[in-house]
């Protein structure tokens, strides 16, 4: 298929559909509304399902009542939005259903701001809900990586019975790039008659099915967790995603950074190497499960000196970088969160203080 | 000569967790009754609330969900949108419904989602200790208005079939008892419609339930239910107050 130039929203909502899923709940919020707006009109083409909900809150419990009932199904929002399905996503890891959420971040706290931010990396990686759970979370960097994402990120919630976050900043949703979808990608979910409540008679089952997330009994809700963790365990052994940028260098400094701001990394370090300055670049493509082995060992190397974390936050990700350094290098921040994406100039200029 | 009382297939053989002389056990027989005599058991998904019958699911013998406090309107939104052939429920006592989740049912129903509501009002929280609710009546003594509901401070008790009748969307609102006999075959007359208007694709369906909670009221089942007749009937008047055929 040739490549089409598609704005990031509306490329999120075909590559949904291109995977399978035709089944969308969502509220309006600002920067990603094009989302809902485009699958308005594309649901009812593909004989698929668009509701506009009455809030985040009950749109959460629209996906997990979907995702119960064994569908395919997701929502997009933003942070403010993100913070209202919180409680949907922790009813939703708990009782072990899939589903595709995505963030396209935007300031805070509060309502902050309409403009990019990466403000919500401890919420999707740490702790988004009350309870221990966690979810799996994939940072695309472009319009085309967001479109590849959302096709991997269905079969992997299915595949841990999870909810799977897309967290992309303000300007994969909101800028046009060229984009190229797979052919004949429609796939069936999983096959989920072991636990959905489907109705006994579509599985032909006289068994029924219980979608729940209460144990009151300590030693049936421990076990629960212990899937739960036995879940997490192994997204860190089968699906952490990373990309090397000019490591194969004698780099001086290394830097990890994610999204549209790995972007303009690229270019900082496309300059300093010019000026005849080596940096390195890991790029975490799940920011849980972490790239910690690789950003351990890239850190590491005895040509590094320095490891910057470079994102739009207050430097959230620092502390998953410390974890895996573990105080061999020193590890400094440099970023923005108001809504400017700070520019290649500005990383060069921060990376030359670190030298 | 075969039995005459028997019970329900869609009703499984459990010790019930609820107290002495309430009443979700009399309107969990009728679900099944219903369920049973449609022949829909297999099609079916119930979704229990946050409350007393947050252990429905322990007492029926087909597909259930369990929702968060108050949303389980959004959770049968949701199932019912990707699968329409599926007959639907959600069974939502007073606080789950009236309070943290009137949200969800206000706008489920003026969407018309074809699911069924089966709304148990016994004034009173009863899960978390006898706190009041929004549909405590005036006066009524709870652990949270132990000099009895002020209306002048947290207003007047909300009355949902009404508040829901008022909407534009047809649908089929309708108020019953379980307090004697006489109430409870109009109340399973009401269950089964509104499953039949599901069955149908027809509207949103709710059937509000007077009912008692002896525990926190703090009287015996039969004061209950000479209380519930004597204050709450005048208040919360059973009967239909909305079928789809009207406009």
């Amino acid at each position: 298929m040739a490549k089409i130039l598609m704005k990031g929203n509306e490329a999120i909502a075909e590559a949904a559909i291109r995977s399978g899923c035709l089944n969308y709940f969502a509220y309006p919020i600002t920067p990603q509304s094009e989302v809902a707006e485009y699958l308005a009109r594309r649901m009812p083409e593909v004989g698929g399902v668009f509701l506009q909900g009455e809030s985040e809150v009950a749109v959460s419990y629209m996906i997990f009542g979907a995702s119960a009932a064994g569908a395919r199904v997701f929502t997009t929002s933003s942070s403010p939005g993100i913070s209202l399905m919180s409680e949907g996503l922790s009813y939703m890891a708990g009782a072990q259903c899939p589903a595709v959420f995505v963030n396209i971040m935007r300031g805070g706290p509060g309502l902050g701001g309409i403009l990019p931010s990466q403000a919500d990396y401890f919420q999707a990686t740490k702790s988004i809900g009350h309870g221990d759970f966690r979810m799996l979370v994939m940072a695309p960097a472009s319009v085309q990586e967001a479109v590849e994402m959302m096709m991997d990120a269905f079969p992997l919630a299915e595949k841990y019975r999870n909810p799977v976050m897309i967290l992309g900043d303000g300007l994969i949703g909101q800028m046009m790039e060229p984009v190229e979808f797979p052919d004949s990608l429609k796939k069936d979910p999983l096959n989920n008659d072991s636990w959905a409540t489907s109705g006994m008679d579509t599985r032909k089952s006289t068994q029924r099915n219980l979608v729940k997330s209460l144990f009151l009994d300590p030693e049936a809700l421990n076990n629960n967790n212990l899937i739960l963790k036995a879940k997490y365990e192994k997204m860190k052994q089968d699906d952490v995603r990373f990309e090397d940028y000019n490591t194969d260098t004698s780099y001086k400094a290394l830097i990890v950074s994610y999204g549209t701001m790995s972007r303009v990394c690229h270019t900082a370090i496309d300059t300093m190497k010019a000026q005849g300055i080596e940096v390195g670049m890991v790029r975490p493509q799940t920011l849980f499960p972490f790239p910690e082995d690789r950003v351990r060992e890239a850190a590491h190397v005895s040509h590094c000196n320095v490891v910057a974390s470079i994102e739009m936050s207050m430097g959230q990700m620092v502390e998953d970088i410390e974890r895996c350094v573990q105080g061999r290098k020193p590890v400094k921040w440099f970023g923005k969160c108001g809504g400017d994406v700070p520019t290649p100039e500005e990383v060069v200029d921060f990376i030359h203080t670190l030298l | 000569m075969g039995k005459t009382f028997v019970r329900p297939e869609a009703l499984a053989q459990q010790v019930t967790h609820y107290c002495p002389g309430c009443t979700h056990g009399v309107i969990h027989r009728l679900v099944a009754e219903v369920i049973d005599e449609l022949g829909i058991r297999g099609r079916t998904v119930g979704i229990a609330p946050v409350g007393c019958a947050v252990l429905a699911y322990n007492y029926f013998t087909f597909d259930f969900q369990e929702a968060a406090h108050g949303r389980a309107p959004a959770m049968a939104t949701g199932m019912k949108r990707v699968r329409p052939d599926l007959m639907v429920f959600t069974y939502q006592g007073d606080g789950d419904l009236a309070s943290i989740g009137m949200g969800e049912i206000i706008h489920a129903a003026n969407r018309g989602e074809k699911f069924t509501t089966i709304f148990v009002n016994n004034a009173v929280y009863g899960m978390t200790g006898g706190q009041m609710a929004p549909t405590t009546m005036p006066g009524q003594r709870t652990t949270t208005s132990p000099f009895g509901r002020n209306t002048e401070d947290v207003g007047m008790p909300i009355k949902i079939a009404e508040l829901l009748a008022a909407l534009q969307t047809p649908g089929y609102i309708v108020r019953q008892a379980v307090l004697k006999p006489k109430y409870i075959v109009k109340a399973k007359k009401a269950i089964k419609q509104a499953f039949q208007y599901q069955l149908e694709g027809k509207c949103f369906s709710l059937v509000e339930i007077v009912s008692t909670c002896p525990t926190n009221w703090g009287l015996t089942p039969v004061e209950s239910i000479k209380w519930a007749e004597e204050n709450m009937l005048p208040y919360y008047k059973l009967g239909e107050y909305k079928t789809p055929e009207d406009v």
